[in-house]
């Protein structure tokens, strides 16, 4: 497929890891923000490539991961009711909560359905009048915009019975997070790519400048990591901490436009707490006043209480990289895909999946 | 993978028809390499049919840049030259 193909090229890819080698002189550790870019690195083995000494840490880059247990115990709770119709994406329905996950709740008897898109959700409103049909809306800014236009449809539309459990979160909050925790090892960031397609490059010119560390915002193909990597080694072996775009085939400076005043128009930036790493002020997105009648949570009357996260799962420090997921003892033993203990087990971008499918039990004997 | 996905994956499409006018419902067809889906055009007002969409959850994020696309390899091509030149130098 064009644009897809030719960045996956093995021969160019080689010519770019010697490139890395020939700038890199000290070790580096850099971290990547997005569960896609994780799942690249794996994939196409490119942190074997990659000098001696020179660490890709991977971060909180996957929604579904850092889902906090009481949401999703939410969405079940939700799912559970007998004239719901509960519409999820595919990778949330087997993340377990407390006491089950949304594919025990539909072998039970709920109606509880995959969408391929949010925009979905509002045509199964609008073709089940007497049901009430709820989406669990996650992800990062990335798809909060398309969150944003099925709320906007459902309103043009006039739907009474579409609401929203909201989810959605935001990436600088949680770079943030990680540069001001007392553990942090990282000195350069792989930007999300498709986060930044929305809200541009701007954002984290502030971020770059405080905590003195290079931003590069890059692509998920083998080719674009690979330029990503020797574009913040070259930043930090220069001493130097700014914003660069290494993805701009997709990402224009400002991002898109329209996307940001959709969200704008629909959202409030909201506290949110996530898995593995705790509460992140204005780190999250909430519906707004005008909105507010299409929030599932205000609909269905849901208390926030807080749920203690399995002692055995240790993806909070997974998430925030202070473990690659093949250090935890239950790795692959007690935690496998087929019966996960945590998210980041469970979605296929999650770094533990991806660790589980792409190095198995060598990446067992390796840690 | 299991069809669709609450993360940032998202894939590069060409835009081979556009309908509607009202920016809520403006939708185009997208092909994906032979499949063909149905992807709102909402936010990418400039997009016209032939143009490349990056597309996530059924939503036009960006167009893609056709000049900025072929940069990887350049880039490549450059810092080669120059290293050549630097060990190659007197």
């Amino acid at each position: 497929m064009k644009y897809l193909d030719e960045y996956r090229d093995a021969e160019a890819a080689r010519r770019y890891a010697r490139e890395i080698a020939r700038v890199t002189t000290r070790p580096w550790s850099i971290m990547e923000v997005c569960g896609g870019q994780t799942h690249s690195i794996l994939k196409f083995g490119l942190d074997q490539l990659l000098p001696e000494g020179v660490t890709l840490i991977h971060g909180p880059g996957c929604p579904v991961c850092v889902t906090p247990l009481e949401l999703i115990d939410q969405a079940l709770e939700i799912a559970a009711r007998p004239n719901v119709i509960f519409c999820s994406f595919g990778d949330m329905l087997r993340v377990p909560g407390s006491t089950a996950d949304l594919l025990s709740v539909k072998a039970s008897g709920g109606d509880v359905r995959m969408v391929y898109s949010p925009l979905d959700a509002v045509n199964i409103a609008a073709e089940n009048p007497g049901r009430e049909v709820v989406f669990f809306g996650v992800g990062f800014e990335t798809t909060a915009p398309a969150t944003a236009m099925a709320v906007c449809q459902a309103a043009r539309k006039g739907l009474k019975n579409f609401t929203i459990l909201v989810s959605h979160v935001l990436v600088p909050p949680a770079m943030e997070a990680i540069l001001s925790s007392a553990h942090c090892r990282v000195q350069g960031f792989l930007a999300a790519g498709h986060v930044c397609a929305v809200m541009g490059c701007l954002e984290y010119a502030p971020i770059a400048a405080r905590y003195h560390v290079p931003i590069v915002v890059t692509g998920f193909e083998p080719l674009d990591i690979l330029q990503g990597v020797w574009m913040c080694i070259a930043q930090l072996e220069q001493g130097r901490a700014e914003v660069e775009n290494q993805y701009a085939r997709a990402v224009r400076q400002a991002g898109n436009l329209p996307a940001q005043e959709l969200m704008r128009q629909v959202f409030t930036v909201a506290p949110r707490k996530w898995r593995g790493i705790g509460e992140i002020p204005r780190s999250g997105l909430a519906l707004n006043e005008v909105y507010s009648a299409f929030d599932a949570a205000k609909r269905f009357g849901l208390s926030d209480r807080a749920v203690p996260e399995p002692a055995e799962c240790l993806s909070g420090l997974v998430l925030q990289g202070r473990i690659k997921p093949p250090e935890c003892p239950a790795f692959g033993q007690r935690c496998t895909p087929e019966h996960p203990l945590g998210a980041p087990m469970v979605s296929s971008e999650g770094a533990c999946a991806a660790y589980h499918r792409y190095r198995g039990l060598a990446a067992m004997a390796g840690a | 993978m299991v069809g669709s996905s609450a993360m940032c994956l998202a894939i590069p499409g060409r835009v081979t028809s556009i309908t509607g006018d009202d920016p809520v419902w403006r939708t185009g067809k997208v092909d994906f390499g032979g499949v063909l889906k149905e992807v709102s055009l909402a936010c990418v007002p400039e997009v016209k049919i032939g143009d490349y969409v990056i597309v996530h959850v059924g939503f036009a994020l960006s167009r893609v840049d056709e000049d900025e696309a072929m940069k990887v390899f350049e880039y490549l091509k450059q810092m080669e030259e120059l290293a050549g030149l630097q060990e190659g130098g007197p």
